[in-house]
């Protein structure tokens, strides 16, 4: 048994609107493991980023933490001091935003910017910028040490993304959190970052949270896969599982609907019918019961539990349910 | 005749050469995919189309009309007929704005002071299904795939002509994104909308483009029908592009064409073949330049192209 890295436990947050609270996450509980990479899928507004900010600490003001703890490494980040909170974010975790120009100062060079990273280092400004040099080589930009003196927004977009996840590398951390880390790179680089992350990962035995829409992706680089709806954890399980097994209707759904699957033209795409549940106003019973085409009487009344139903695989839908009891 | 005519469009930052002579066609009702490496020059032929980004020579038509290099303030008129949807959602939506006045602010930009710009917002969020008390929000309260919504909105707010959309399904879970692509071919089918769209998603290509660029280096390197390049790829740049493809199957992973090294370098371009330092099937010949030619409205620039 390999050891737990971080324990996600009965996270529930809430965001204060004028319109009351909205209820991002429920009662999310989950694991990441020493040096196991597991992948966070789920529709947009789901709750995904909120996620993360919340175990990092870097939530928006309106926030508020209801219930559940954040452990990593045993210690519960919802108490740590914000002191704690700046040292371990520096290096035993690092985070590769879903929006890059939130990593990257806009005023201050790609180079300086690398450098100021490797603050906790005693190496010479010299050996600060051949390694920052050597780590944006290393994400295939091209004369990576005339680039240093350039700007964030001088680079391509796919560039800036690279150059976020070398930022993330370069403090070798335990936990690197990735929110949709590849959006703008094309196939090749995709796959080709996917194979580094995969490398390092072997190399410096770190875990990765790595959330993306793009199920190619996560199916090529995650070991486990937790699969969230309206704020809540609504199956999650190995790789395979997920996706040769899928035991919860709406990640059937999301998996057919994934243009990857469909070899010929299709001028209508196929979609979930249907829209995510008001998180300010939450309905009784399933959450995904608006859209669900096999809903039952019973999925009205009662909230269906994340149950396991095999080896690692859990899943929350009542369809489960009747076949374990039948 | 063409709505979009972009012919040897050429930029340049400072001694960096960014686009080396870059041309399309888009027809109108038209979408045209444009692909290829991160770094290409793909955000700036769009940027250069739309008066975003320098263009030092070559010429861009729009209806006819020339409008490479036109000031800000001949650019603006066209602005209703050009939409842009941006690659960075959250970067490009102005922070203090709401997200009603940000959708609606083409109006206000164009001087439409007829609309009722309350009716309208309400309109183009459900459009892009997003529920009408978003109106009242601000950009840092959405979500990503939210963000790009707002963006896709305030592109449409005005019913352009002619979309220049960078990365628009980027973030957007597979479900939105079918919603996002049928919306845009319903568009085009109600009100004839041509559309350049950049994207890296090759199955988002497939679904949505008639035809397709791809380029290397500030270059187009192969163009064609989609299926046609789909079926049969003959640069081999293109075909290590497409057999790169994530698949949705962790049982795929996957036999690939490997691109071997780096980009190169584009403050020092390499000689003959620019692709020919990775190119897996270089031969002697690649040392020559290789000219663009096109053969059935295929076109391909490489000296020993696959069959
Ligand atoms: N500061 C905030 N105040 C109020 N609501 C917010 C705030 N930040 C996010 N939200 C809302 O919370 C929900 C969850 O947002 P979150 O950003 O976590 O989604 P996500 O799963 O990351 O989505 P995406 O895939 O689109 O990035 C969304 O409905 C969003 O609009
Ligand atoms: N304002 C600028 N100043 C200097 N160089 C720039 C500027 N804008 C873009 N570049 C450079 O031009 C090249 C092409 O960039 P562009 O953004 O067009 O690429 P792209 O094909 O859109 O890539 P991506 O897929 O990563 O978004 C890159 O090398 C980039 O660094
Ligand atoms: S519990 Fe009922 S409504 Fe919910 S996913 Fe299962 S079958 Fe559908
Ligand atoms: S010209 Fe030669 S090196 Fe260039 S792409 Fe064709 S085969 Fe490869
Ligand atoms: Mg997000
Ligand atoms: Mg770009």
């Amino acid at each position: 048994m390999t050891e737990t890295l971080l324990e996600i436990d009965g996270l529930s947050v809430d965001y204060e609107t004028e319109r009351g609270d909205l209820k991002a996450l429920r009662d999310i509980s989950f694991d990441v493991r020493k040096g196991e990479i597991v992948g966070i899928v789920g529709e947009s507004g789901c709750g995904k980023s909120t996620l993360i900010s919340s175990i990092l600490r870097l939530t928006a003001p309106n926030t508020r933490f209801r219930q559940g703890e954040v452990r990593f490494k045993g210690q519960n980040l919802l108490q740590a001091t914000e002191r704690q909170m700046r040292d371990l974010r520096g290096d035993d975790i690092s985070i590769v935003f879903q929006d890059p120009m939130q990593t990257h100062n806009p005023v201050l060079s790609v180079g300086q910017q690398m450098v100021d990273i490797q603050h906790r280092s005693s190496a010479s400004k010299a050996e600060k910028r051949a390694k920052a040099a050597k780590m944006l080589g290393a994400v295939g930009i091209p004369d990576p040490e005339a680039r240093l003196s350039q700007f964030p927004h001088e680079f391509s977009g796919g560039m800036r993304q690279r150059i976020a996840i070398a930022m993330a590398l370069m403090s070798e951390p335990d936990l690197l959190i990735a929110d949709e880390p590849t959006t703008a790179l094309d196939a090749t680089l995709e796959v080709q970052i996917i194979e580094r992350l995969r490398e390092l990962q072997r190399e410096m035995h770190c875990a990765v949270l790595f959330i993306s829409h793009h199920l190619g992706v996560i199916a090529e680089l995650c070991d486990r896969v937790v699969v969230m709806y309206a704020g809540a954890v609504v199956e999650s399980g190995d790789v395979r599982e997920i996706f040769h097994n899928p035991k919860h209707p709406y990640t059937r759904r999301l998996i057919e609907c994934d243009p990857g699957h469909i070899k010929t033209r299709a001028r209508v795409l196929p979609t979930i019918p249907g829209e995510v549940p008001d998180l300010a106003n939450l309905p009784g019973g399933c959450i995904f019961r608006d859209r669900c085409d096999q809903a039952m009487d019973r999925c009205a009344q009662e909230v269906p539990p994340l149950e396991r139903l095999g080896e690692g695989h859990l899943a929350a839908c009542w369809l489960n349910h009747e076949e374990v009891s039948a | 005749m063409s709505l979009l005519s972009v012919s040897d469009l050429q930029t340049s930052y400072g001694a960096v050469n960014v686009l080396a002579g870059v041309s399309f066609d888009v027809a109108p009702g038209e979408t045209y995919a444009l692909v290829g490496e991160s770094g290409s020059g793909k955000t700036t032929v769009i940027r250069a189309i739309a008066g975003l980004a320098p263009a030092q020579a070559g010429s861009v038509t729009f209806d006819g009309q020339e409008i490479r290099g036109l000031p800000e303030r001949s650019f603006r008129p066209l602005r209703k007929n050009i939409a842009m949807m941006f690659q960075d959602p959250v970067g490009s939506l102005s922070p203090r704005l709401t997200i009603g006045s940000l959708i609606t602010e083409p109006y206000r930009i164009q001087g439409m002071k007829d609309r009722d710009l309350q009716a309208e917002a309400k309109r183009l969020l459900e459009m892009v299904n997003l529920p009408a008390h978003f109106a009242n929000r601000y950009p840092y309260q959405l979500s990503g795939g939210q963000a790009r919504r707002v963006g896709v909105a305030r592109a449409l707010a005005l019913e352009p002509k002619l979309i220049l959309a960078d990365e628009p399904t980027a973030g957007l879970d597979v479900s939105v994104q079918g919603e996002l692509l049928n919306l845009l071919n319903d568009l085009r089918e109600r009100l004839g909308l041509a559309m350049v769209i950049i994207t890296h998603n090759l199955s988002v290509v497939r679904h949505v483009a008639d035809r397709m660029g791809i380029m290397y280096l500030g270059r187009l390197v192969e163009e064609g029908t989609t299926e046609d390049i789909f079926d049969s790829p003959r640069h081999p740049y293109t075909r290590c592009l497409l057999s790169a493809n994530p698949e949705p199957d962790p049982d795929a992973r996957l036999e690939r064409i490997a691109l071997k090294g780096e980009p190169p370098s584009l403050l020092n371009r390499p000689t003959g073949c620019e692709f020919r330092e990775r190119c897996p099937f270089a031969q002697d010949v690649c040392s020559q330049t290789p000219k663009w030619e096109v053969s059935d409205g295929h076109g391909l620039r490489c000296l020993a192209p696959l069959s």
